[in-house]
């Protein structure tokens, strides 16, 4: 696939803060890419600088090869999926499809065939002549889409369009953007602050901190092998706890010798070590590899979330079978569960359990959707 | 439960029924009641009928207030949408400047703009010429216009500040050039503000009568001039009938021109 949209080096800043610090980043024709962040992470800038509601301070951006770092989003065969859908309370839902037909010289029956063809595409047949504002923000949403992909844009920017919708729904508009994104076959740009809603819609994921691209990779890549902590601990949940890489294949954390598959590092080089929770066997004390306390244990419906203080520090394990909390456990890690990452700035920022609270990171979500 | 809740309302709204009767009913009544009678006090038609002798003043009055409401919507609308786009700690300075003038007494500027425009008045000693200005209908117009300008901009203002931001966006996003964002998106959302900003203008220089008096010259009559000489001369029936006749136009061009505004926000009364 070709490069369609390539960044080099877009740099931005608002009131003297940088927001984006010299992206560099090619997105390729026909690609569903999700950049990935929490609130504040620049994503929603970036998204905004492909659509032409921003110039960037420095950098060139590249469209089919063409600089359009200058051209106004009018010009740009590229339309956007607002957040809060920005449809035109004026008009109603059929005329709403056909305004950017309108503005070009199509014959009235053209215009016709394609918003009946668009509006069944989005599910809405019948819905013509109702107004905007009579409709639920799911089908508001539909219409917003439906109206950005009339003209054939050659990409499709959406800012968290998913943000304003409950969780079943937001469920069944994933699959049915995915569906309609391999449908026409173009370009996706998807912004959400939401991983799960990123790993089961993305060919690519940027996941992006602090005006910057951590990591960028196929949902499976960012999953299993995270670039740093920041990535590992943004990506689903991860124990990350300090090791000494010894030699290829060996490494030492917790006060223990583990077998790895993973290399390249310098001898008895400082790293982090990442093992996701689900990864984690419980076994009995005297045959695991470590022993902890157990401190909680909440049911999770699938699994049990057990939180153990494993030499001070607490991990995180999901397991089926339940123990009781003060029990002493023995835990058992594979070797291929054991994933090694570079010391990154973020090292020691995440991954301990011991300050955690599902509702800590309930409220820390709801941030992120306000992030507009 | 419920009914003690309404007799608690209905105590609150007392001050508010006994004010409208008292204010607006009442004098409505009357006003009917005169315009219906003669001198004598017996039902007549008579007032109603002489009514025909004032149609060309009335003609005036309406082709005045339409070109004034008119340049108040030219110079209104973009300055209503400068302010509205502004930073908001600017957008409140552009507000105060524009509703300065109107501390002042609108008399006491009208007569302001009349010592100004004079013949031998401070616009004509400062350029040294013999403009003849007070007395013509330009005159007029410019009065209506400076007196009534702020009830243009502010509706249109509260309308457009209302506006998503992610209109403009969302229109040259499919497409529109700069002039067609305008046109296709902005315009058609401020309606209901432009609607209340002319019927603003428009109802009060319909009917004034000190604009055209001072700025008039005397040379010309309108409709607010005919109502007032009515009544100062104790012609109450005329005058009552001319009023009612006004009333009655003014609530059937609003009930027209608030069929164009299908959102209940920003709109006017009937």
């Amino acid at each position: 696939m070709a490069k369609l949209i390539e960044l080099n080096g877009i740099s931005k800043s608002f009131d003297g803060e940088k927001v984006l610090d010299s992206i560099n980043f090619y997105i390729r024709d026909g690609e569903f890419v999700t950049l990935l962040g929490p609130s504040g992470c620049g994503k929603t800038t970036l998204l905004r600088i492909i659509g032409g509601f921003e110039t960037a301070d420095e950098g060139n951006l590249y469209f089919d090869g063409v600089e359009i770092s200058d051209v106004p989003a009018h010009k740009r065969n590229i339309n956007t999926v607002f957040q809060k859908y920005a449809l035109f309370p004026h008009l109603n839902v059929y005329e709403n499809i056909a305004f950017p037909l309108r503005l070009k010289k199509i014959s009235e029956e053209d215009i016709q065939t394609r918003v009946r063809d668009m509006l069944g595409m989005v599910k809405l047949s019948g819905f013509e002549n109702k107004s905007v504002s009579t409709l639920s923000g799911g089908q508001q949403q539909r219409v917003a889409i439906a109206r950005a992909l009339i003209s054939h844009p050659k990409v499709l920017l959406l800012d968290e369009p998913l943000g304003a919708l409950d969780l079943k729904l937001r469920k069944d508009m994933q699959n049915e953007l995915k569906s309609i994104q391999q449908k026409i076959g173009i370009t996706f740009v998807y912004v959400t602050h939401d991983q799960e809603e990123a790993l089961s819609m993305s060919d690519t994921i940027a996941v992006m901190a602090e005006g910057e691209i951590q990591q960028i990779g196929t949902p499976t890549d960012i999953y299993n092998e995270p670039k740093n902590a920041f990535v590992a601990d943004f990506i689903g949940e991860s124990n990350i706890v300090d090791g000494i890489m010894l030699e290829d294949n060996r490494v030492k954390f917790s006060g223990h010798i583990f077998d790895c598959v993973d290399g390249g590092f310098g001898e008895n080089e400082a790293v982090d070590v990442v093992v996701r929770p689900e990864d984690v066997d419980v076994v009995a004390p005297e045959a695991g590899m470590l022993t902890g306390k157990v401190t909680s244990v909440t049911f999770k419906g699938v699994h049990y979330e057990i939180i153990v203080d494993i030499r001070g520090f607490k991990w995180m394990i999901q397991s089926t079978d339940y123990v009781s909390p003060e029990a002493t456990i023995g835990i058992y890690i594979e070797p291929d569960a054991i994933h090694i990452m570079k010391k990154s700035k973020y090292s020691g920022m995440f991954g301990d359990y011991s300050s955690f609270s599902d509702e800590m990171d309930r409220l820390s979500d709801a941030d992120a959707a306000e992030e507009f | 439960m419920k009914k003690k809740h309404s007799i608690m309302r209905s105590i609150a709204a007392a001050p508010h029924v006994f004010w409208s009767i008292l204010f607006i009913i009442l004098p409505l009544i009357i006003v009917v009641y005169y315009a219906f009678t003669d001198s004598e006090g017996s039902f007549s038609f008579e007032n109603i009928l002489s009514l025909a002798d004032y149609a060309p003043i009335f003609a005036l009055s309406l082709e005045l207030s339409v070109i004034a409401t008119f340049i108040c919507l030219i110079i209104g609308y973009p300055m209503a949408y400068i302010i509205a786009k502004a930073k908001p700690e600017r957008q409140k300075l552009y507000i105060m400047l524009l509703m300065l003038p109107m501390w002042t007494n609108l008399l006491i500027r009208t007569y302001s703009i009349m010592a100004i425009l004079d013949d031998g008045g401070f616009l004509n000693s400062l350029l040294n010429t013999s403009l003849h200005i007070v007395g013509t209908k330009g005159a007029v117009i410019f009065g209506m216009v400076y007196d009534f300008l702020p009830y243009m901009v502010l509706p249109i203002y509260t309308c457009v500040s209302k506006i998503d931001k992610n209109m403009w966006e969302a229109a040259s996003d499919l497409g529109c050039k700069p002039v067609q964002v305008m046109t296709r998106v902005i315009l058609p959302l401020s309606t209901s503000g432009i609607i209340s900003g002319v019927t603003m203008v428009l109802v009060p220089s319909i009917s004034t009568f000190y604009i055209s008096q001072k700025l008039g010259g005397g040379t010309f009559e309108l409709i607010g001039d005919t109502i007032e000489r009515q009544f100062v001369t104790g012609a109450l029936n005329t005058g009552a009938a001319i009023s009612l006749v006004m009333m009655i136009l003014i609530l059937i061009s609003l009930s027209v021109m608030n069929r164009f505004t299908d959102s209940d926000e920003g709109g006017i009364i009937v």
